[in-house]
């Protein structure tokens, strides 16, 4: 990660699915250390606007700019996406599945980042195990896991909560803290209080920034 | 860079061992295409023998044909896809991996199992050198080209009718100049005649290894958007 301070700035961005506006003028500004919470009843764009900062979806030129962190990468070369999908292969267990994220999406240190990043989403006495045997919460931690197990300054994180039990969102609180701490930098559709001290909340069905 | 490639590449080839859709099911779908040729034309050794290039060649083309659309399709739907566009490997390169994957676990198990397969179809030994240089050589544009319908189809539930119909006239090249190759062995023309097929074949999978990887990546951008 880099030490540099991030700034990532929405302004006027809109959205258009399927010939429909989603949402449209929507500025914000996020830095390093600070998390923004997107809610908004369903199809009030959260995902939309979460896949457009992954640069999985078109925003228009400049409506979305990120200034510092590394110049030489693009803002979705900085992301973590954690979506609807957990991006999981039934036939490969826990440990090769985040052996191989930490490859993709890593610089290096790989082996240390997916031992932090078992014991983070305390998978790790299922390493050995399958994907296609876990269930849908360890599922989801396991594409939690890919936050950990190979260090990027913006987590994009859509729903991160659903399927996990207390004990996991505590868990996942807790490192996304460690993870503001640390200068980084979190954009969340979530409808449960993350205990986030200095979440700004975006409210997308009014367009209101609190 | 290259971390990143060779880890995607080496889960592709885990994948295929694992779940099937690899080298073994691909080589039984050209054993049963081969096997079936014989019963369908009769017991005519010399017939066969005529026709058993092309058979091999039609045989490699369906195998291959067959395990495309799952290619991307099963990262697309998984979700992975969308985190593969977002690693710092430019999608090309994605699209690189893959193929060679592909070529690995579907081509060249058929180049290896083809002279077991002649020997059912009458072909001369002689021919056998020839035939599988030429299928070693034509094989990786079968994968390169037909990454490219795999791109385009991506989005497409049961995609992969179409992927074959839009592939399909790209991979005529190779099967031209693939069974011109083991042709010209098999009737003893001078060496210069299947030299020349094989370097026209060569040039067919060149060319495919630039264009496919670029066209399937700008295929792959234009879906997922």
């Amino acid at each position: 990660m880099t030490t540099s301070e991030l700034r990532l700035s929405a302004s006027h961005l809109a959205c258009e699915r399927g010939g429909r506006l989603v949402f449209d003028g929507v500025s914000f500004t996020v830095g390093s250390g600070e998390a923004l919470v997107l809610t908004g009843p369903n199809g009030s764009g959260k995902s939309s606007l979460l896949r457009q900062i992954a640069g999985l979806l078109e925003s228009g030129p400049d409506s979305l700019r990120v200034e510092g962190g590394d110049p030489e990468l693009t803002l979705a070369e900085q992301s973590h996406y954690v979506g609807h999908l957990d991006g999981l292969k039934p036939a490969m267990t826990v440990a090769e599945t985040l052996h191989f994220w930490a490859a993709w999406f890593g610089t290096g240190a790989g082996a240390a980042h997916v031992a932090a990043a078992l014991d983070g989403m305390n998978l790790a006495s299922l390493a050995d195990l399958p994907a296609a045997y876990l269930s849908a919460g360890q599922k989801r931690r396991l594409a939690l896991a890919r936050l950990l197990a190979a260090p990027r300054p913006v987590w994009l994180l859509d729903e991160p909560t659903v399927g996990l039990d207390t004990a996991s969102i505590a868990r996942l609180g807790h490192a996304m803290q460690a993870h503001l701490a640390g200068g980084g930098l979190i954009v969340a559709a979530t409808h449960l209080d993350l205990g986030l001290a200095t979440a700004k909340t975006l409210d997308l069905g009014t367009g209101v920034l609190s | 860079m290259s971390r990143a490639f060779i880890a995607l590449l080496v889960r592709d080839l885990r994948l295929a061992a694992r779940i099937g859709g690899g080298g073994g099911m691909a080589v039984f779908f050209f054993l049963v295409v081969v096997a079936a040729v014989p019963l369908g034309i009769g017991p005519a050794p010399d017939l066969l023998a005529r026709i058993a290039p092309g058979m091999l060649w039609v045989a490699l083309l369906l195998s291959s044909l067959l395990t495309l659309d799952r290619l991307f399709q099963a990262d697309h739907e998984d979700g992975s896809l969308d985190l593969l566009t977002m690693g710092r490997l430019p999608l090309e390169l994605v699209v690189v991996a893959k193929a060679v994957g592909h070529f690995l676990t579907t081509g060249l198990p058929l180049v290896v199992a083809a002279p077991l397969l002649g020997l059912m179809l009458n072909l001369e030994v002689a021919a056998f050198p020839a035939l599988m240089l030429a299928m070693l050589v034509g094989a990786p544009a079968l994968s390169f080209l037909g990454v490219i319908g795999a791109g385009l189809t991506v989005g497409i539930r049961r995609g992969g009718l179409l992927a074959s119909l839009l592939v399909l006239p790209f991979y005529i090249p190779v099967l031209i100049f693939g069974v011109g190759a083991a042709r010209a062995a098999l009737a003893g023309f001078p060496d210069g005649v299947a030299a020349q097929s094989l370097a026209l074949l060569a040039a067919v999978t060149l060319a495919s290894l630039v264009i496919g990887p670029v066209a399937a990546a700008a295929a792959l951008r234009a879906n997922l958007r």
